[in-house]
């Protein structure tokens, strides 16, 4: 029952802001107010990329060789920075990901 | 264009990005259950919300005992960066009727404004712009639903589908997103101070540090960018 309220609750707060501008056609943001819409995607993403690579469980730091999720997090970073290609960047990461993995003897097979 | 030809390759022009969404989608419906989400409510989430981000963060916030204050407030600001969407897009879009631009703002993702606005630059004078919005849009929408039945159906298939670790395909999309707008030193800063401030609160409850980290990052994204600004006011 909660997680309907949860759903009704994000699609209501998702669609009103997805709609906000659409429906007020006269209506504009302060200056102040676009420049910090501006750095919301870098700021949000990144503090849940930066900890999902080195704290992978969300609890315990994995500053080691055999974290997978740092290493091809890294490997990730090097391939959006180069080619600054979306489908590039997840089929590397995930190829390095899963070769790591196999490697460490981290897959369930 | 007629409206089927806009429609169409409105469609046809999202394909990379319903690519890219593919195993995101399947992996939010195989991973939602185990955050305590029924396949119902899976469904029902991807088809009410369509917002692959925030529906991600929600199940992880779930599956840590995350209050509903903090996941509704949570998606507010994952979410925020889609009023700059629909501002960059309602002068496009505001003679149309409101059964046209609600059902377009319903569908207004990360993807289909990247691309939506790159046909709306093209300055042709087509009448039927919105048609290829509503084309890119709906192959989204769909192809969202599809791969989240994929996931709930293959995710109760294979109990062990989490051990894969197929949680990082998430990592990578966003790395794929984030990386690229690295562009100026404010952008980088953000992004630091982000990181930074997320590393030092990820112990507080209920995933605070998050909140803390976005608007930290932010802050010190606009400080820089206007700093900038004041200064080549000054040399000029």
């Amino acid at each position: 029952m909660e997680n309907w309220v949860l759903i009704l609750g994000m699609l209501a707060i998702t669609f009103s802001i997805r709609y906000s501008l659409f429906a007020f056609p006269d209506l504009r943001f302060a200056p102040v107010v676009r420049q910090g819409l501006h750095y919301v995607p870098t700021a949000v993403l990144t503090a849940i990329v930066v900890p999902g690579m080195l704290l992978p469980d969300g609890e315990h730091w994995q500053l080691s060789l055999d974290n997978a999720y740092l290493l091809a997090g890294l490997a990730a970073i090097a391939i959006a920075a180069l080619t600054r290609h979306l489908l590039a960047t997840i089929g590397g990461g995930l190829l390095v990901f899963f070769l790591l993995r196999w490697a460490l003897g981290q897959l369930p097979i | 264009m007629t409206r089927s030809q806009e429609f169409t390759q409105g469609a046809r022009d999202m394909l990379p990005m319903l690519l890219g969404a593919i195993p995101f989608g399947i992996i939010f419906g195989s991973l939602a259950g185990a955050a305590g989400l029924t396949p119902w409510q899976t469904i029902g989430m991807s088809l009410l919300v369509f917002a692959g981000s925030a529906q991600f963060i929600a199940i992880s916030l779930l599956g840590a005992g995350v209050g509903l204050a903090v996941l509704l407030l949570t998606t507010l600001v994952v979410n925020l960066r889609h009023a700059l969407y629909s501002a960059s897009l309602q002068p496009h879009v505001r003679h149309l009727p409101k059964r046209w631009r609600m059902p377009l703002a319903f569908w207004l993702t990360d993807e289909a404004y990247a691309v939506v606005l790159h046909r709306y630059a093209v300055s042709d004078t087509s009448p039927n712009k919105h048609w290829y919005f509503l084309g890119a849009a709906l192959a989204m929408y769909l192809n969202w639903q599809l791969c989240t039945l994929v996931g709930v159906v293959f995710g109760q298939s294979v109990p062990n589908l989490g051990a894969w670790g197929l949680d990082f395909a998430m990592l990578a999309t966003f790395i794929g997103i984030v990386v690229p707008m690295l562009r100026n030193r404010p952008q980088v800063a953000a992004a630091l101070v982000a990181a930074a401030v997320a590393l030092a609160c990820h112990d507080l409850p209920y995933k605070l540090g998050l909140l803390a980290a976005a608007f930290s990052g932010i802050l010190v994204g606009v400080v820089l960018e206007r700093r900038a600004a004041f200064m080549v006011e000054e040399v000029v």
